[in-house]
């Protein structure tokens, strides 16, 4: 993957405006954040191939990290702490949060095809 | 001397370090082990250091490591399909059935498992506990031995001591390689103790934490 750039970005962004895709959204802390950590809770969602269909798509800078939010029809998906990109062969939009050991802390993806299952 | 050893873990690197030397003990007095792997680790946080894998690459990249490292320990491999993170939510009794079916094919006279409650993955604990079920569904004339291994933090308070603690220094170099080959999950800890020509600094913290392979000899009376 690859550092986000917004423009790239939020173009890509826009492709998806108005059509039914299917989203993986996910966050995560470890499954032995307290096996490690007795003061940590593990904390962890997510949600792959839910089929939705957005009418704004904005990505926002804030200091080295961005954000994502979709606007639905009757709702919005949301995810914080993205720093890096990839669009796949296969049109997948991929965008990931790593921490500073390269360790995935929040995912976001995009794509008119489902997700492998 | 066993008759054909079976390691059922959820991950790939579970059977790496959990029983590495343990596996390469069987191996080395000609025992025929294989390795029951329950998922390819689709949900890992650990990407690589620096990161070369996306939650959309990782699985195929997980399943090459896992039989590079099958292949170091010189093990059968048979992945069981499911997904990562979700095991502790699959029916119990399919599991367990799924698994004797495979259990009664192979006739193992010891199958290796985690700990239920006592492995703290969800996966590791519901894994465990499929397979210590599958095993209890077996005919007690035909059963095979089930090792559990315990990893929690607490686990000597409270279910003891394991009864079977393998010294499996002569290995460590082979298990160092297997857990090597899962370069995306492992890349981040090797590099703590991996020195500029690829020697490892072998201090005695991890000589103590990778050198002893412990288990509990499961119980099916209780």
């Amino acid at each position: 993957m690859k550092t986000i750039d917004s423009n790239e970005v939020q173009e890509i962004l826009n492709d998806f405006v108005e059509k039914d895709v299917y989203i993986h959204l996910e966050t995560t802390n470890g499954a032995y954040a307290s096996h490690l950590d007795e003061n940590a809770y593990n904390v962890g969602a997510y949600i792959r191939n839910a089929q939705v269909s957005f009418n704004q798509a904005k990505i926002i800078k804030d200091d080295k990290i961005y954000r994502v939010g979709l606007k639905l029809e009757m709702g919005w998906i949301y995810a914080e702490g993205l720093t890096d990109w990839e669009l796949t062969e296969k049109k997948e939009l991929l965008l990931a949060g790593h921490d500073r050991n390269g360790r995935l802390m929040v995912a976001l993806e995009i794509s008119e095809v489902p997700f492998q299952y | 001397m066993e008759k054909h050893v079976v390691v059922i873990y959820p991950h790939p690197d579970d059977e790496s370090f959990g029983a590495a030397g343990t596996i390469t003990q069987f191996r080395k007095q000609g025992v025929p082990v294989t390795y029951l792997c329950g998922t390819l680790g689709e949900m890992g946080r650990n990407m690589g250091t620096p990161p070369f894998a996306n939650r959309e690459s990782l699985p195929e990249i997980r399943k090459e490591e896992l039989v590079k490292a099958c292949n170091v320990l010189d093990v059968e491999l048979k992945m069981l399909g499911y997904r990562d993170k979700t095991m502790e939510y699959e029916d119990r009794g399919e599991v367990a059935a799924h698994l004797k079916g495979i259990l009664e094919e192979i006739q193992p006279s010891l199958v290796i498992t985690h700990y239920p409650d006592h492995a703290v993955h969800p996966d590791h604990n519901a894994l465990g506990a499929a397979a210590i079920e599958a095993v209890r569904l077996i005919n007690p004339e035909k059963r095979p031995t089930v090792w559990a291994q315990a990893i929690t933090n607490t686990y000597y308070e409270e279910i003891g001591i394991p009864d079977i603690s393998n010294d499996i220094t002569h290995y460590f170099d082979t298990k160092m390689e297997a857990i090597s080959a899962h370069s995306s999950q492992v890349d981040g800890i090797l590099s703590q103790f991996t020195q500029k020509d690829g020697e490892y600094i072998i201090n005695e913290d991890i000589k103590e934490r990778f050198s002893t392979e412990q288990f509990f000899t499961w119980n099916f009376e209780d």
